[in-house]
């Protein structure tokens, strides 16, 4: 179990020096979530203070599953992928260090929108244990969720970022990001509810001490729900589709 | 045989197409056993199921007594592999590489430096150690990939086209570093269509092709399972009429290669007295005359050949 964890942060230092210290992935982890914001703050007129839960989510959801879809086909195109397989090492420790590297990427960039929030605009930070909580396991959720965009047998890392924005991309106007879904109507707040990232806006609202229609401890146990079935569903379609990223 | 790689009815089907067709054989340790085959043979499908990253379809492989289906990563903790298309990460320096492969296999930090410093030196690579391998040369990145493979010290190695399109120093590099790890008890299994380097370098040979095993025996009993294959070979000073050397009885067939004739046949010295007697009637000289034994180029092309049988 211990070497596993080794080895599957040793998968995780390569990913962040091979997929993550890029200028253009850092600057679209900072600058995307940031237009955004502005878009909604100046452009519709918002208070700022109440768009701070959103900014963070938005950051945490672009940034922890931004680069996980990417990174077994780009492997898988460059060939190195068969020198990781003939290594001592499981799919479920090769996904684990992919997804810790996402997670760390995420946490930190979550961080940047929430010092701005409260040391800059002021805003209150009520529950600080419900943000650290709801931030971690939604980093984790986020990056699984990245993985299992992967899952197509292809060496065409465009083609999986395309399926990874269809999805990526809806789920942030029906997740509470900019509307807390408490004020939205009854048939979008179902829908909302089927959005993992409905339960991270939430858990942040409430940590910021906002009004929120689902309990920051439900969307823990929400969260961990969703984080398992996307785990069991990643590692068993990884495992079957493995041997076939090595035809050819 | 102390065999460190059994391998049982091994098949591989890929759909409907089958790839690997019930093969056996075995490999002892400090053996370099070369696999050849045709393109499309079954050569990187037979690695690939060894080396416990493709399951097979049927049948069984087992690498240091562990079963690559049941329990591969037991076996993979003990080999070294360097497959026929990957690559060492070219954003990362020869030094980062071989780290990242040695913390793959939990290596004491302090061991894998010191490992890591004589892998570097033994392939030639130290003074590029800090250089991106995006900079390497495809014999520099071949031999990075081998000291990745060796970084954990393996006892049975796999090596898929390893000299490919390589220049002829990273060749004979390659090939004395695996002469001296079967020396030193290291089983090594090498994949390879170069029929000259298997050879050179390989203890026993096995022949796959269309996906079953064509041949597998030492280099030299399978030159002699093809006697027929002996040749005379003669140049001679002036033109020389073919027909007239294809009337010796004793020739079987003539090849004319540059300005030497092959003569075919199952007894040389028959044909030497006979080519002779033919320079002396044509008024020419023999300016050279050599016997050759048959080729194991000559018993790949006949065991491979539509028809080919099994030795």
């Amino acid at each position: 179990m211990m070497a596993a964890a080794r080895r599957a942060w040793t998968i995780a230092k390569k990913d962040i020096r091979i997929y993550y210290l890029r200028g253009p992935v850092i600057i679209f982890g900072v600058l995307f979530p940031a237009f955004l914001f502005m878009a909604f703050a100046w452009g519709r007129g918002l208070p700022a203070r109440d768009l701070v839960p959103g900014l963070i989510a938005m950051a945490l959801f672009f940034t922890s599953s931004a680069t996980t879809p990417a990174v077994m086909p780009f492997e898988t195109r460059t060939r190195t992928l068969e020198r990781l397989l003939v290594a001592p090492i499981t799919v479920p420790t090769l996904i684990c260090g992919d997804v810790l590297a996402a997670v760390l990427f995420g946490v930190v960039f979550s961080l940047l929108p929430t010092a701005f929030a409260v040391g800059i605009i002021g805003a209150p930070l009520n529950h600080p244990a419900f943000l650290i909580a709801g931030i971690l396991l939604s980093a984790l959720c986020f990056a699984i969720l990245g993985s299992l965009f992967s899952l197509p047998p292809t060496d065409n890392p465009s083609s999986i970022m395309t399926i990874s924005n269809l999805v990526r991309l809806p789920l942030i106007f029906i997740s509470g990001i900019f509307v807390p879904i408490a004020h939205m109507a009854s048939w979008m707040q179902f829908v909302a509810l089927l959005s993992p990232l409905t339960y991270t806006t939430e858990i942040i609202r409430a940590a910021f001490g906002e009004r929120v229609i689902v309990s920051p401890w439900l969307c823990l146990v929400v969260l961990a729900g969703f984080t398992v079935v996307l785990w069991v569903i990643t590692i068993t379609a990884h495992r079957r589709n493995m041997p076939k990223r090595l035809v050819g | 045989m102390n065999a460190v790689i059994r391998v049982e009815d091994l098949t591989r089907y890929y759909g409907d197409h089958l790839a690997v067709d019930h093969i056996d054989f075995e490999v002892a340790g400090g053996e370099i056993f070369g696999f050849l085959g045709p393109n499309g043979a079954g050569k990187t499908t037979t690695q690939r199921m060894l080396t416990g990253i493709l399951p097979p379809s049927a049948g069984s492989a087992y690498v240091l007594e562990h079963n690559m289906v049941r329990d591969p990563l037991g076996a993979k903790e003990h080999i070294g592999v360097v497959p026929e298309v990957a690559n060492p990460y070219i954003e990362l320096s020869g030094w980062q590489n071989l780290i990242f492969a040695g913390e793959l296999y939990v290596l004491p930090r302090p061991e894998l430096r010191s490992r890591a410093e004589q892998l570097l030196e033994q392939f030639d690579l130290w003074e590029r150690r800090d250089t991106r391998a995006r900079a390497y040369s495809k014999g520099m990145k071949q031999r990075l990939m081998l000291a990745m493979a060796l970084i954990h010290r393996p006892q049975v190695l796999f090596l898929d086209e390893p000299t490919g399109g390589l220049d002829v120093a990273s060749r004979r590099l390659i090939h004395s570093r695996v002469q001296e790890l079967a020396r030193s008890g290291t089983a090594v299994f090498y994949t390879t269509h170069n029929i000259e380097e298997a050879n050179m370098l390989c203890d026993r040979v096995a022949i796959i092709q269309d996906g079953q095993l064509a041949a597998i025996n030492t280099p030299e009993a399978l030159k002699a399972t093809f006697s027929g294959s002996q040749a005379v070979e003669v140049a001679f000073e002036g033109p020389m009429d073919p027909a007239s050397l294809e009337a010796i009885a004793a020739v079987n067939r003539v090849e004319k290669h540059g300005d030497k004739f092959h003569l075919y046949t199952d007894s040389p010295g028959q044909v030497v007295s006979a080519v002779v007697d033919i320079a002396r009637s044509e008024a020419t000289r023999i300016v050279s005359v050599n016997t050759l034994g048959p080729s194991l180029e000559e018993v790949f092309v006949r065991l491979t050949e539509p028809g080919g049988g099994s030795q």
